[in-house]
């Protein structure tokens, strides 16, 4: 199927080598993406940097400012302050709450009871919806004339909070509705969980180990490195939450709402950015946060040396 | 001596095995509650939907519908042009699934079985690019977009799956590193070209795969809801998700059945693929998690 293209190659007078060849093809294969990294990635990445010292409005004027906006940012803007804490709040309940809900299930999951893949659908199943649909099913859930939570907690004689039109329940309102979600997680670790060889378990179980310490110097070690690229992909997921403060606002015409307390870091950049074009002082926004997540990121590698165990010692 | 010792060995194991029943049993009513507690919202969505505005008057609301009023989903569906917001959704999320496909599996052929300098350094630039969040290029590709006119199209939507995503490629190379080369070593001998071995062996070969990330692409683009606010600016180019919430905003929170009717209608898609594709979800949760390790 080839045959004319090698044997124009061959009738050239220099002939190119074989490994040359070989070369440009890997180039060839891996050129859209170099396309796409270069257009989509690299070169918004340096022209947003450029922006963040400007005063860009997207229509007339682009002057260079210094630090003007890092410093409007820090001083001038109490809402980013409101932003960078919801969104902290946000992240510090959510990680440690869907990191070990979706270990335990798939702890439990990994025992050898009946109807176990029965289970594994329900658990699953939510983790492949999202969008508005979702959104809209959880704002009446929790919704308190006619939602099902509070109206289970009333037979406990609680009653419960206002959710989406009270302040202070509305982040942990979309943590709970994230935990509805940890199948994919649970998934992930089950897999892991599944990989730990029996024999180990044996072995300490005639050492008299118990299951506490099985888990805790067996299973943890071995699944340490999902758990590690669990939580560092959870932590940077967490950070771009958005849409759910967006669509989830008690008040349909200000995103955000109940009083800002849904108005998360990149809703804020969005709100700045798209309906007011200050998009030289939302690309500082953005700035911010991709030094942040960096930051967490690498303090969590950091970390990892303490805690990760590979197989094999070599570092992968 | 000997007899006491096998009665104390068969009680122990006796009531090790007692004691392995009770904790099945409870681990077993643990996963059923659990699960109780993730279904219910499902039947909670169905059950308000089917409900007249009486119904979502009274309290406390009643977990079966009085009336089940199925022509909610009729007059949700005409109420706005659901018809239309289905098949904008349907036409991105398509277009999607074969950029996706096609570019990542020859980038990813690429990166596992083509010998080139630089090979690992840009691959481990394609791993770094997933920690970069989505929203510090967000603004400067919207400039982009908006500067060669294609904001109000589809294209900003449609056009940058064609060139690649870094965790589709790191997947698929993951599926390519494990075909053995003396297949592409014997399929050369015969005469074939990368382009050949990459379209007729690899990609067939990685079916499992390539289904898993035509799946995740697909729901992804189906729920996609910051793309589109961005980009779309025509009613009548909006997707489900855009619609939906503007459905919600039109009529506030107060007409829940027609609300969980249009959640249901929008979230029913990926519901059915996910019944009908579930093998594919799962294996695809363990290729990624089976790599990480």
């Amino acid at each position: 199927m080839n045959t004319t293209a090698h044997s124009g190659s061959k009738r050239r007078k220099k002939p190119m080598s074989l490994e040359r060849k070989e070369e440009l093809q890997g180039y060839l294969f891996v050129l859209p993406w170099i396309i796409g990294f270069l257009l989509f990635t690299a070169g918004p990445l340096l022209f947003s940097f450029y922006v963040s010292f400007t005063n860009y409005d997207f229509t007339s004027q682009m002057d260079f400012v210094g630090l003007r906006n890092y410093k409007y940012m820090f001083h001038g803007d109490p809402l980013f302050w409101v932003s960078l804490k919801n969104t902290l709040f946000y992240v510090v309940l959510m990680v440690p709450l869907t990191t070990f809900a979706s270990i335990a299930l798939a702890s439990i999951l990994n025992q050898k009871i009946p109807g176990i893949r029965v289970f594994r659908t329900i658990y699953y199943l939510p983790s492949v919806l999202s969008g508005v649909g979702v959104y809209m099913l959880w704002m009446e859930l929790l919704s308190p004339d006619t939602g099902i939570v509070n109206l289970v907690l009333s037979w406990f004689g609680i009653t419960g909070p206002g959710w989406m039109f009270d302040p202070n329940w509305t982040k942990p309102a979309i943590v709970m509705m994230k935990m509805w979600s940890v199948g994919g997680g649970m998934l992930m670790y089950l897999a892991a969980l599944q990989g730990v060889p029996e024999q180990l378990y044996e072995a300490a179980e005639i050492d008299g180990a118990g299951s506490l310490r099985r888990f805790w110097h067996i299973t943890m070690p071995l699944i340490s490195p999902v758990i590690f690229f669990e939580v560092i992909t959870t932590f940077i997921s967490g950070f771009q939450i958005f849409q759910e403060g967006y669509v989830m606002s008690s008040d349909p015409t200000t995103p955000g709402s109940p009083m800002n307390s849904l108005l998360f870091f990149n809703l804020h950049m969005y709100l700045k950015a798209f309906k007011v074009f200050q998009m030289g002082y939302a690309s500082a926004m953005a700035w911010f946060l991709f030094v942040v997540v960096l930051f967490i990121t690498m303090i969590n590698m950091w970390v990892s040396k303490y805690w990760v165990h590979y197989e094999g010692g070599d570092g992968r | 001596m000997s007899s006491a010792t096998t009665g104390n060995a068969r009680s122990y194991f006796e009531s090790r095995r007692t004691g392995e029943r009770i904790r099945k049993t409870i681990m077993f009513l643990l996963l059923a509650g659990a699960g109780l507690v993730f279904v219910v919202p499902f039947w909670w969505m169905i059950s308000t939907s089917l409900k007249t505005m009486d119904d979502i008057m009274q309290y406390p609301p009643a977990f079966i519908p009085k009336h089940w009023h199925f022509q909610n989903y009729l007059e949700t569906w005409t109420s706005i042009d659901f018809p239309r917001f289905t098949l904008n959704s349907l036409t991105i999320a398509t277009i999607g699934v074969v950029g996706h496909v096609i570019s990542n599996t020859f980038v990813a052929y690429g990166f596992a079985k083509i010998k080139f300098r630089g090979r690992n350094l840009m691959f481990s630039i394609v791993l770094s690019t997933m920690i970069i969040p989505g929203f510090v290029t967000l603004i400067p590709q919207y400039i982009l977009f908006a500067k060669i006119h294609w904001v109000g199209t589809y294209l900003p939507l449609t056009v940058p799956g064609f060139f690649g995503n870094a965790f589709q490629i790191f997947l698929l190379r993951q599926f390519f590193l494990g075909i053995p080369n003396d297949l592409i070593e014997a399929a050369k001998i015969d005469g074939a070209n990368h382009f050949y071995i990459w379209r007729r062996i690899m990609v067939p070969l990685a079916k499992p795969a390539v289904i898993t990330i035509a799946l995740t692409t697909f729901q992804g683009a189906w729920n996609d809801f910051l793309g589109p606010v961005i980009y779309l600016n025509k009613e009548s180019t909006y997707t489900l998700q855009i619609a939906l919430q503007m459905f919600k905003a039109s009529s506030g929170l107060s007409q829940w059945h027609y609300l969980m009717a249009g959640s249901v209608i929008v979230l029913l898609p990926i519901v059915v693929m996910f019944f009908v594709f579930q093998k594919f979800f799962i294996e695809g949760m363990n290729i990624s998690s089976g790599t990480k390790g």
